[in-house]
């Protein structure tokens, strides 16, 4: 279970963006929030994957309260999320080749060894031929920089994902390519799912249930 | 611009006519990236032609060759009939002063980027009535409002910087200033990238209502949905080559795309069947001589080793349900 429980976070404590926010997600499920650009639904995301450390409420994952937010999270929960934001752009390193910005995560875990076969199967999964993967994001398109990225979250396993507007930069039929992967990944480790969200359509079409902004702030 | 007609019963002349238009990179080691090939078509006064496409698949590229905007290793053939000016072999002095922003106004992709940052959307707006219509200053302030109002941008909000604005108040003053110079062709590319649902459809909605009769759209978008609202035709583009050029209602609803890729991007909708099209576009430095959509087809055949030319508005030798007239 993921549980937010009366989150209250922002980025001045005299003005929060988000207050007394609570949202649970079953493990297996999957959960559309849905609301307007700027209503803070990204920082409660941002929360959710222990990325920023709200100002009152807790977060407890799988039964324990989060330790930590950012690098002080603990790794045993930090590891259990993978998060893809909108902009693959912004949340790729530049230096990085594909192949590495997939093993990244492996790497930093001390899991070198499982590099070759892990990145290999999932690069696969995610519709990224070996050509693309000796490419630098600037020499790939969106799309395929966003596989890249759904790539990297799934590479530890992770029992929880967040997509934060993880479509919302592309066309119809990459967007279709990446929902079917996060659902087959899903499928096979039962994997919970945060998935955020302006396109009601998309979030229905995905989610188990949706959940509106307006509903939660309440 | 255009000479306006009171009375014309046949087809008026195109704004603008697109013809063989093809376009290519030139690349290390004799290689070339040909990201527009042959694209053809017309663009009357009222009308407003989508061009959709996956991304990469050379839509901007397009946008920039009619705006002369191509890096140095760019090398265009055919022609793009602006009136009587042809846009691919204008210099950039006939460029600069008559065509961008005064024949050509441009919506851009990324508003907030588009706009100056450390000035005022007051002083962009009015910096840009004194350059494309020489109105002196006193009353540069006044033409200004007006014009922010023209694309509902609020007055109150006129002394903010760009990114003390929404990204839809961003996106009404880039409008605001693609329509100061009275363009009689708007060319919007991707206008409403990163816009929530309600936005888009708001600003698709304005820049409908500024295309009017008088002026001709040309938006570029891989949003599906926001060309069905407002196009009157549509043009598919895949791997650089218009694949299918039909009218709009056809498309999206009876008897719906013929090319299979345009079928494969609909279906890919969430209202519809929310089914990918598999495998990835091709690159376009190593374009196959055949149909490029053949290996993610599941029509093709042999036959598909050779081009298929755009014939009754599709390019496929497997069109869908084939309709003759």
């Amino acid at each position: 279970m993921l549980e937010l429980d009366a989150v209250t976070a922002g980025y001045d404590q005299r003005a929060p963006v988000l207050r007394d926010i609570t949202l649970s997600v079953a493990p297996g499920e999957s959960v559309g929030l849905l609301g307007p650009s700027g209503c803070g639904k990204s920082t409660l995301a941002r929360v959710a994957a222990l990325l920023h450390r709200p100002d009152g409420g807790r977060v407890v994952i799988d039964g324990e309260r989060a330790g930590g937010w950012r690098h002080r999270a603990p790794r045993a929960q930090r590891t259990a999320f993978g998060v893809v934001f909108q902009q693959p752009r912004l949340s790729a390193d530049p230096r990085l080749r594909l192949a590495d910005l997939v093993a990244e995560p492996l790497r930093a875990n001390g899991r070198s060894g499982e590099v070759t076969d892990t990145v290999r199967e999932l690069t696969e999964r995610v519709g990224l031929g070996p050509e693309l993967l000796g490419r630098r994001p600037h020499e790939v398109s969106d799309g395929q920089l966003q596989r890249a990225c759904l790539a990297r979250a799934l590479v530890l396993r992770p029992r929880w994902l967040v997509c934060d507007e993880m479509t919302a930069m592309l066309d119809a039929s990459t967007t279709a390519a990446l929902v079917a992967v996060v659902e087959e990944y899903r499928r096979e480790s039962g994997a919970g799912l945060l998935a955020v969200g302006h396109d009601r359509v998309l979030l229905e079409r995905w989610c188990d249930r949706t959940v509106h902004w307006s509903e939660l702030a309440a | 611009m255009s000479t306006s007609t009171a009375v014309s019963t046949s087809t008026p002349l195109p704004v603008l006519s697109v013809r063989g238009l093809s376009v290519r990179f030139r690349m290390r080691g004799e290689k070339y990236v040909r990201a527009v090939s042959d694209a053809h078509f017309d663009l009357a006064a009222g009308e407003c032609l989508a061009l959709v496409g996956e991304s990469g698949c050379g839509k901007s590229v397009l946008a920039s060759a009619l705006l002369g905007l191509l890096p140095g290793n760019a090398e265009t053939s055919g022609s793009a009939l602006l009136g009587d000016l042809d846009l691919m072999t204008a210099d950039e002095q006939t460029l600069a002063r008559t065509v961008r922003g005064r024949r050509i106004g441009l919506v851009p992709q990324s508003p907030a980027a588009h706009l100056t940052p450390v000035r005022t959307v007051r002083s962009q707006l009015e910096e840009t009535v004194r350059e494309l219509t020489g109105v002196p200053k006193p009353r540069s302030r006044k033409a200004a409002e007006a014009a922010a109002a023209r694309a509902a941008f609020p007055a109150d909000h006129l002394d903010r910087h760009p990114h003390e604005l929404s990204g839809g108040l961003a996106q009404r003053a880039a409008t605001a200033l693609a329509l100061i110079g009275d363009a009689p062709l708007l060319l919007a590319d991707e206008p409403t990238t990163g816009l929530d649902r309600d936005l888009v459809e708001r600003t698709v909605d304005e820049l409908k209502r500024h295309t009017g009769e008088f002026r001709a759209l040309l938006m570029i978008t891989h949003d599906l949905a926001a060309a069905e609202r407002i196009a009157d035709r549509i043009a598919v583009m895949y791997a650089g080559r218009i694949v299918e050029h039909t009218d709009a209602r056809a498309f999206f609803g009876a008897p719906g795309p013929r090319h299979p890729y345009a079928r494969g991007l609909l279906d890919a909708l969430p209202e519809r069947e929310f089914t990918p099209i598999p495998g990835m576009p091709p690159e376009l430095g190593d374009l196959p001589t055949g149909c490029a959509f053949a290996p993610r087809c599941d029509r093709a055949t042999a036959a598909c080793d050779v081009l298929p030319r755009l014939d009754a508005g599709v390019a496929c030798h497997h069109a869908l349900e084939a309709q003759r007239a």
